[in-house]
């Protein structure tokens, strides 16, 4: 049986089940928590820390705080965007973000979440890391070099037995994204395309299908990620 | 009153973001009133002439001319922009960061179709060419930046709005169509 609570996201009265995340508890009263790791009705990894908000004066990921009675959510302040658009940056940095040749350019998340959070330049300094795509298999493409460490792939693509297809390598810094060749032969084509739209960058990307979309009419070249969930009141 | 001085420059950039400046169709006329041109590719200027007041600079740092003239920019100028990918994060040019200079210069001189005729295996080492730096480099990482127009290249209005913002005090503005990285 689920019971519904009462919380405030910046004092405004929200409604919902009590224990759903508060990322899509936010998203289903019309609030936008950013969001990047997050994909709605998937177990939550916390892995990013865009999702920050301050519950009872104390900084927490939403995507991985179930809704309480009573909670006092602040989101939309200029300390915790802030620290959103320094993690974005962080990110840019990190990897080798050439957003100008990149398939996803338009379509991808971390950089609509640059362009919500006005990034004009990262505040770090580049990093251009060395990362090697893995290019061998015949319908998608691994472009390291994109990579944020969601774990989305690994989380929601498995084969029809539950087995992992994308695993990550290594450990801290010089973790990287592989793929299972053998057992992404045989995968459907419904889930190559899932697996591509599940990346929230450019870094799994089905071959032969870039560029399709004409500047203009791609996800976020005009509405800011999150304008959405604002439109539904 | 004398009007403010653009300078411009393109470093490693392909000329994209002078284009992008000249796409403000008839705004190019309200432009030239509002603003005197000097050091640019745009009237072909070649030295500063006088010190001026914005700098925009198109293109990274690629090679030590790009250096130079990037410092000679940062001395004549009281706000530089960088203008585009290129000069915000070192753009396209940059995708050989991470490659040793040597095999890029081999792989443009040495046993390829281009230079069939290079039998000898002569790499350019003129003392009148330009040293090609380790890696690209964003321009705020060679001298102190003001500003960042993002855009590969950026949107005409956004250089537009930018600079008549900076001529005129006014606060600027940025719709979210304009800010773009591609
Ligand atoms: S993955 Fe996103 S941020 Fe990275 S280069 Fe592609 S569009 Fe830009
Ligand atoms: S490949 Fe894409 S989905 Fe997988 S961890 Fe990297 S960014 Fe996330
Ligand atoms: S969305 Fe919550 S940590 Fe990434």
């Amino acid at each position: 049986m689920s019971e519904k609570v009462k919380f405030t996201i910046d004092g405004k009265e929200c409604v919902a089940e009590r224990g759903q995340n508060l990322v899509d508890a936010a998203a289903d009263n019309g609030v936008y928590i950013p969001s990047l790791c997050h994909l709605r009705d998937v177990i939550p990894a916390g892995s990013c820390r865009i999702c920050n908000i301050k519950n009872a004066g104390r900084i927490m990921t939403a995507c991985t705080t179930p809704v309480e009675q009573g909670m006092e959510i602040e989101n939309d302040i200029s300390e915790l965007n802030d620290m959103r658009k320094a993690i974005v940056e962080m990110l840019f940095v990190e990897g080798n973000h050439f957003c100008p040749a990149c398939e996803k350019s338009g379509n991808c998340e971390l950089q609509a979440l640059a362009y919500r959070f006005q990034m004009m330049v990262p505040r770090y300094p580049y990093e251009f890391p060395i990362k090697t795509p893995d290019t061998q298999d015949s319908r998608l493409w691994i472009e390291r070099n994109r990579c944020i460490k969601c774990k989305r792939c690994i989380r929601t693509i498995k084969t029809e037995d539950g087995k992992n297809i994308f695993a990550f390598q290594e450990r801290g810094h010089k973790v990287e994204i592989n793929i299972d060749h053998e057992l992404a032969a045989g995968l459907s084509e419904e889930k190559i395309q899932e697996a591509t739209d599940n990346c929230p960058v450019g870094s799994i990307l089905k071959k032969g299908t870039g560029f399709s979309q004409p500047i203009g009419t791609r996800r976020f070249d005009k509405e800011a990620i999150g304008s959405d969930i604002e439109k539904v009141v | 009153m004398s009007k403010p001085v653009v300078a411009t420059t393109s470093l490693a950039g392909c000329f994209g973001c002078h284009m992008s400046l000249l796409d403000i169709d008839e705004k190019i006329l309200d432009l030239i009133e509002l603003v005197e041109f000097n050091k640019s590719p745009i009237d072909d200027i070649k030295e500063f002439t006088k010190p001026c007041d914005i700098g925009l600079i198109e293109g990274g740092v690629c090679n030590s001319e790009n250096a130079h003239v990037l410092k000679d920019f940062r001395k004549n100028c009281k706000i530089l922009v960088s203008v585009g990918e290129c000069a915000i994060m070192g753009g396209l040019p940059a995708l050989r960061n991470g490659i040793p200079v040597k095999e890029c210069i081999a792989e443009a001189y040495l046993g390829v179709p281009s230079v069939e005729n290079n039998k000898e295996g002569i790499l350019p080492n003129d003392d009148e060419l330009p040293m090609i730096t380790d890696r690209v480099y964003p321009c705020h990482e060679v001298v102190k930046i003001d500003y960042y127009l993002p855009g590969c290249p950026p949107r005409a209005e956004l250089i537009w709005e930018a600079v008549a913002a900076l001529v005129t005090g006014n606060e600027m503005k940025l719709p979210y169509e304009v800010v773009k990285f591609d």
